[in-house]
């Protein structure tokens, strides 16, 4: 297999056969590696490695404030770009620090590349200062991870973990290199072809598998297209596009996967799952057949799991086998890179359909339409003139528009932002779905910015999650990444709160955050050389959104202070059915059609 | 619930051992032994591991052992067509009253003592789990003092060997087999 490399690198570097230092070497392989960012924190373990880095012409080094925020703007980076994020942070705290986002990312399936400094080979497991077993703590959340102690193995171990972390199912890959290397003398020797005996990743398709499945959806009545966020992790978008357009089947994007099929297309019904649409919901419990792609039958998605589309055939294409038949029994399994089973599905659909053999899903359509027309997403104004957080995020969304890139936290503000934006192009909605982090939103706009900086990038965040890593902010003004975070500031945590009124009586023990008072996020804003707006009424927010669009040499942080008790609905209660979903509180949708 | 063997060659690299073990933990599996050795090709490492679990979440927990990267092979040994060997050190009350008694029984399991003691036998026994099981039955009368198990090892049977076999027969199109 060949090397992703940077041939203009590889070959000037090749060819180097003087000494130089490991930590040298480590500079040269991430450039021959083609990376051009890094997120990082220079500490004791680490040190040898940040003075060449201060040379290399290629790689930008971004001083971020606290590690987790270099995570999860590696994380940011490459959910926006598609290429592989890198983080880096000293031994020890710094590494522990980076558990959390590669955790997240491993749940996400992110392609991230973590770099550690780790202390000096001799003092490993003496309980050294800065010494923790990071390899180790991280072995249950990473794809893979090395720790390098001879200096001759860093240009192999950082060619594999960019290999690993961007093939199959992408994600974090650890690189915990002891400081004794990075001081060593070694030569550099950039390999140049990957050898894995026990890495193989499967991409293409068996042809069987696909047939029978493009049989199936020909045969089916009321099938649903449930498309998962490995379609936007394989760059099948376009793909995907087509296979809806040819078959007319209607299709759900998970939370994972919004902006993998355009939100304005009229087979688009939402996004299923606990706050997902009343038609998206009904479509997968009323189905025959789910066309799976890339997606993990989730327990946010599929509700009590026994209960969930009981009466649908399923398949399910993903390239990780371990994924097919996980939670739900598949009766046909497609293992493949999506950005190759979808076309030769269409194809196989199209083969079908010379046949004469095509589905009629029009009266699954009358009754879809049905559903969609009785219970749109849709959200009531406060009845005290205080702000609606929906109708923020629903402005945002429009004013900013099209090209924008949205990431959020994680609760309320992240399921509006999800229903509320229209997203009608991949990359362009990134959040913490899998592991639920709050404190993701400005790191990973920060690197979705670095990414992308022709785009805007917006960070919905929520009060309580912005409080957890806004120190970044700090990053984003003194290395000029003008990020935008709209504060959807309901003075709680408000997620939680809202469990609390359904489910514990309205006791809101310890979900009042008082951000009304402390801190002023306008005064937070601009102790950070950042322009802060506030919003407190329905009509200053058009005004005060296009003035944030209007400022760009700086971020830009604006306070909604938002209606308290606004809800998120849709809702399906966890553990319940999807059956029982509620489509406001205490309102049940008659689900219409034949029942 | 029901025993089940698998063969895993592994990369002989650091940590490989703790990324198997740990992976079985996480996945809720309780692991009733594991024995590891070098194998005929250098560099690889053989796994033994006996689990005792249903057939759906045992493929789950193959298809999760698959994706570590040190992870070659994993083959599920069928008991019927495999012979399957566990060594055990067994220290047994031995007095000059019931040595010879003691002795005899070794004598019928075909075991071997390998060392004698005035109050004491090491016994040195190799079989099947059953026959190291029946074997301590008739040894618990005498009072046994000491035992250490090897844990299983496992070949198959026949001229094929562990590289020609396909993986588990329950797993679907697309795996890998290295």
């Amino acid at each position: 297999m060949l090397l992703h490399t940077n041939e203009r690198n590889y070959e000037k570097k090749a060819v180097m056969s003087e000494q130089i230092t490991g930590a040298k070497s480590l500079v040269l392989s991430l450039e021959a590696a083609g990376v051009t960012d890094v997120f990082g924190i220079p500490g004791g373990a680490i040190l040898p490695l940040y003075d060449p880095l201060m040379d290399s012409k290629q790689i930008r080094h971004i001083l971020v404030r606290h590690e987790q925020g270099a995570g999860h703007a590696a994380e940011g980076y490459a959910a926006a770009s598609g290429r592989v994020g890198v983080c880096m942070a000293t031994s020890g705290p710094g590494a522990t620090n980076l558990v959390t986002p590669i955790a997240d990312a491993h749940m996400d399936s992110v392609p991230m590349v973590a770099i550690t400094g780790q202390v000096p080979s001799s003092s490993i497991g003496t309980d050294a200062f800065q010494e923790a077993d990071i390899r180790g703590i991280t072995m249950p959340i990473t794809k893979h991870s090395f720790l390098v102690t001879n200096p001759d193995e860093i240009p192999r171990a950082i060619a594999e973990a960019f290999h690993i972390a961007s093939t199959g199912r992408p994600g974090p890959v650890l690189v915990d290199v002891s400081k004794d290397a990075l001081q060593a003398l070694t030569g550099f020797n950039w390999p140049t072809s990957i050898d894995l005996p026990g890495y193989h990743p499967v991409t293409r398709p068996h042809a069987k598998q696909v047939r029978e499945a493009a049989r199936l959806i020909v045969e089916s009545k009321q099938p649903v297209l449930y498309v998962g966020g490995g379609v936007i992790r394989a760059k099948a978008s376009a793909a995907l596009l087509r296979l809806a357009e040819v078959t007319g089947i209607p299709v759900v994007t998970t939370l994972m996967a919004r902006g993998a099929f355009p939100d304005s297309h009229k087979q688009h019904l939402g996004m299923p799952g606990m706050h997902g649409s009343v038609a998206a919901v009904g479509a997968l419990q009323k189905a025959d057949l789910l066309i799976t792609l890339g997606a993990r039958f989730d327990d946010r998605v599929t509700g009590k799991l026994s209960t969930f589309a009981p009466n649908a055939q399923i398949i399910h294409a993903d390239i990780d086998p371990a994924e097919i038949g996980k939670n739900r029994f598949v009766d046909v399994p497609i293992v493949g890179d999506l950005s190759e089973i979808i076309p030769d599905l269409v194809a196989a659909v199209e083969a079908e359909f010379a046949l004469n053999k095509r589905g009629d899903y029009e009266g699954w359509w009358s009754q879809l339409d049905h559903i969609l027309q009785t219970y749109p997403v849709g959200y009531d104004f406060p009845t005290d003139g205080t702000l609606s957080p929906q109708f923020v995020i629903e402005r945002l969304g429009i004013i900013s528009g099209d090209g924008s890139v949205f990431t959020s936290g994680v609760g309320q503000h992240q399921m509006w932002a999800a229903q509320y934006i229209k997203y009608n192009k991949p990359n362009t909605w990134l959040n913490s779905g899998g592991l639920g982090t709050m404190g993701y939103a400005v790191p990973a706009a920060m690197g979705a910015k670095v990414a992308v900086p022709d785009k805007t990038v917006w960070a919905i965040d929520g009060d309580g999650c912005f409080q957890m890593t806004n120190q970044e902010l700090a990053t984003c003004t003194i290395n000029d990444i003008p990020i935008k975070v709209a504060v959807i500031n309901n003075n709680s945590l408000g997620m939680v709160r809202q469990w609390q009124t359904l489910f514990y009586n309205e006791r809101y023990s310890h979900t009042n955050l008082h951000s009304d008072r402390i801190p002023d996020f306008v005064k937070l804003a601009d102790a950070y050389g950042c322009h802060g707006l506030r919003c407190e009424s329905q009509d200053q927010v058009d005004a005060t959104i296009e003035k944030a669009m209007s400022l760009n040499d700086a971020p830009v942080v604006i306070d909604f202070v938002v209606h308290k008790d606004a809800m998120v609905w849709p809702m399906v209660a966890a553990g319940s059915s999807n059956d029982e979903i509620q489509y406001a509180r205490s309102i049940a949708p008659e689900w219409g059609g034949e029942e | 619930m029901s025993r089940h063997t698998l063969s895993v060659l592994v990369q002989d690299q650091p940590g490989v051992l703790a990324r198997v073990a740990s992976l079985f933990s996480r996945r809720g599996f309780n692991i009733e032994s594991l024995a590891v050795g070098p194998t005929e090709v250098p560099e690889v490492s053989r796994m033994t591991i006996v689990v005792n679990v249903e057939g759906a979440p045992l493929e789950q927990v193959t298809k999760q052992l698959n994706k570590l990267i040190n992870v070659l092979k994993i083959v599920e040994l069928d008991p019927t067509a495999g012979v399957s060997r566990e060594i055990m050190l067994v220290k047994v009350k031995a007095d000059v009253e019931s040595r010879s008694r003691v002795i005899e029984v070794v004598q019928l399991f075909k075991a071997k003592v390998v060392d004698v003691a005035p109050e004491a036998l090491t016994i040195e026994i190799t079989g099947n789990p059953e026959k190291l099981t029946d074997f301590l039955k008739v040894m618990e009368p005498f009072g046994i003092k000491e035992l250490v198990k090897s844990g299983m090892v496992a070949i198959g049977r026949g001229s094929r060997s562990i590289s020609d076999r396909s993986t588990r027969p329950a797993e679907k199109q697309g795996e890998r087999t290295a």
